[in-house]
């Protein structure tokens, strides 16, 4: 190729068209646009039996899906809602469920399958190109928009009044001010909600599963019991507040295997009690293994050992697991001997 | 008192004196000599034991030990009561195949007649949870939701809402609860199995433990269980349904969308 096939365009750089560099030549212009093909007939455009076949191809989807509408209706209609059929990969599904979702489903694709069939085979596909235009204004209208703002300025004397300017400047920046204001309704703040759960010195650990007071023989050694403060009932208003701060597991480990003497000495002849709250989220925890004396929390897999106070052995909680102090009252029941010691669940701002 | 004194002189007074005599006489040596009946009549159940014995050397002393009390590889079984044989090894999970985080379920080896004779032989050696007898693990006519409310009390947190299963940690994992024999719940219930932690029936009464079997009958059992949403996916919750979402019903999706965008037949090939 010589360097005369070059087209002398105006945005090649100058040195490309250097003849005495020697260089191998530069083929032209590598970013070109190449246009767009020509356009190709499809054979609908061409067939006109072709063309027939498409336009039935969309009517057979249309009217696919105006069955499948009145496929919804009457099953709607015919079934009843707590009919099981067996269907073979989804298993035993309700007949009527089944029915509504497929109707539903057939009757929206086949009116969209059809319509980009009918857009793809027989309506106009010839290429269109829109050209750009430059987003830059034209020079006269630039100098008008800013001829007409000095012009605005000058007018509206806002340089010259400075009482009037300055006291628009005041008003508005005190405006905002009601908004602000208003940011004091929300609330209250909790106070000492967080610190603070139903249990109470003297309180009974109510079973919760049969809701009766807990004996220590109850609770042999490898079990799991889960328990709420005396008093408390399902029906109460606060109900799940409550027991989301103050819900108990309560196990049984052989003293000798405690490893924590502050955790002995709040045990009953082995009996601990914590907190069934994650200290990382809040998340219930209660996946205990026996074996182990190791709590799992489902939620981000923190691990504590009840053996040894609740520490945190893995995962991302902060704090060692509350433990509840207890002892056995006269009767023989277990009871508390007071709240738990620090907040329980997740940390928050004001804890430390 | 007065009553009874006037009639000391009726006609049939010797007679009741003598019944009475003859009942606290009775009663004393059955409450005295209870030791022997026992030996005598106990005869078979001792054959049984013995034989539980011998089988018991054969295929478990190994790990647990000549005489139950356990060893570095398995752990007493003094006091873990005839329910703990019966479930172990029913489930196949004893004889341990190999040590890990957990002994899985298995073809079982033993038939009901030697499980029988082995967990008569680990009853003997210290008492435990006694294997249920038909009445106590028969679901039949227990309060289904009352059952649900009390697994998602004390079981779903490991084995998930329908008794799915779920994972520990190191390995360990809570086992899938399909189709599980109602005996060998209530008995995994009654002993606590590896690292289960035990519910007994001083803090979960027969009752609740049969209304569990009944709600686990409901939600997890392949022949009846029925799943009016569709397909359940696992059960498993978000996860396998996120997961479901993100493959079929976008790559479906993403089908559609090539072919509304692929080129039309050409009447001619360029």
């Amino acid at each position: 190729m010589s360097t005369q096939d070059i087209p002398e365009e105006e945005n090649l750089p100058a040195e490309q068209g250097a003849k005495d560099s020697g260089e191998v030549a530069v083929p032209a212009d590598p970013f070109a646009d190449p246009g767009v093909p020509p356009h190709e007939l499809r054979i609908q455009d061409i067939d006109d039996k072709a063309a027939r076949h498409s336009e039935r191809v969309v009517a057979t989807l249309f009217t696919v899906s105006m069955l499948a509408t009145v496929g919804f209706i009457a099953s709607f209609a015919a079934l009843s809602v707590d009919k099981i059929i067996y269907v073979f990969p989804l298993g035993h599904v309700s007949a009527l469920n089944f029915a509504l979702g497929l109707c539903l489903a057939v009757a929206l694709f086949s009116i969209g399958a059809g319509a980009v069939h009918w857009a793809r085979t027989l309506m106009s596909d010839h290429e269109i190109v829109q050209e750009r235009h430059p987003i830059e204004a034209t020079p006269e209208a630039r100098a008008q928009v800013f001829k007409d703002w000095q012009d605005g300025v000058a007018d509206s004397s806002f340089g010259r009044r400075k009482l009037a300017r300055n006291t628009l400047f005041g008003a508005l920046a005190l405006v905002p001010l009601s908004g602000i204001v208003l940011l004091r309704d929300l609330g209250p703040m909790p106070e000492d909600k967080l610190r603070h759960t139903k249990w109470a010195k003297g309180k009974r650990l109510m079973n919760q599963n049969t809701m009766q007071p807990l004996r220590p023989e109850d609770i042999p050694v490898g079990s799991l019991t889960f328990a709420m403060p005396e008093g408390m009932s399902e029906h109460d208003h606060d109900f799940q507040n409550q027991i989301a701060k103050a819900a108990l597991m309560i196990v049984r480990i052989k003293p000798e295997d405690i490893k924590d003497k502050r955790s002995l000495d709040w045990s009953h002849h082995g009996i601990v009690a914590y907190s069934k709250i994650c200290t990382h989220v809040g998340c219930p925890i209660s996946l205990y293994e026996q074996q182990t004396h190791h709590v799992l929390c489902p939620c981000h897999q923190s691990t504590f050992d009840l053996a040894d106070g609740g520490r945190v052995i893995f995962g991302p909680a902060g704090h060692a697991l509350p433990q509840l102090e207890i002892s056995v009252n006269a009767q023989g029941y277990l009871e508390a001997k007071g709240d738990f010691a620090e907040p329980v669940g997740p940390a928050f701002w004001e804890r430390g | 008192m007065k009553k009874l004194s006037a009639r000391r002189r009726h006609p049939l007074a010797a007679v009741v004196v003598l019944l009475f005599a003859l009942a606290v006489t009775g009663g004393l040596y059955a409450a005295f000599a209870p030791a022997d009946k026992a030996k005598a009549d106990d005869s078979a159940q001792s054959l049984t034991i013995e034989e539980g014995k011998k089988l018991y050397a054969v295929g478990c002393a190994t790990c647990h030990g000549t005489g139950g009390q356990g060893s570095t590889d398995g752990p007493s079984l003094v006091g873990v009561g005839s329910a703990a044989v019966d479930f172990q090894v029913s489930t196949g999970r004893m004889p341990a195949q190999q040590p890990g985080a957990q002994v899985p379920k298995k073809k079982r080896i033993y038939s009901d007649a030697d499980i029988e004779k082995l967990s008569a032989y680990i009853a003997s050696l210290g008492p435990g949870p006694v294997t249920p007898t038909k009445e106590q693990y028969n679901p039949e006519g227990a309060d289904i939701a009352k059952g649900g409310e009390l697994f998602r009390t004390n079981c779903a947190q490991c084995h998930n809402f329908t008794g799915k299963g779920g994972a520990l940690s190191n390995g360990k994992y809570a086992p899938p609860l399909d189709d599980v024999d109602p005996k060998q719940i209530y008995e995994a219930m009654q002993t606590g199995p590896q690292n289960m932690p035990s519910f007994p029936d001083t803090t979960m009464p027969t009752k609740e433990k049969q209304d569990i079997i009944a709600y686990l009958g409901e939600v997890n059992n392949s022949d009846k269980t029925s799943t009016p949403g569709g397909m359940e996916l696992g059960g498993l919750g978000p996860v396998t349904e996120g997961l479901f979402g993100w493959i079929f019903g976008l790559g479906a999706l993403i089908v559609v969308t090539i072919w509304v965008a692929a080129r039309t037949a050409k009447a001619k090939k360029s």
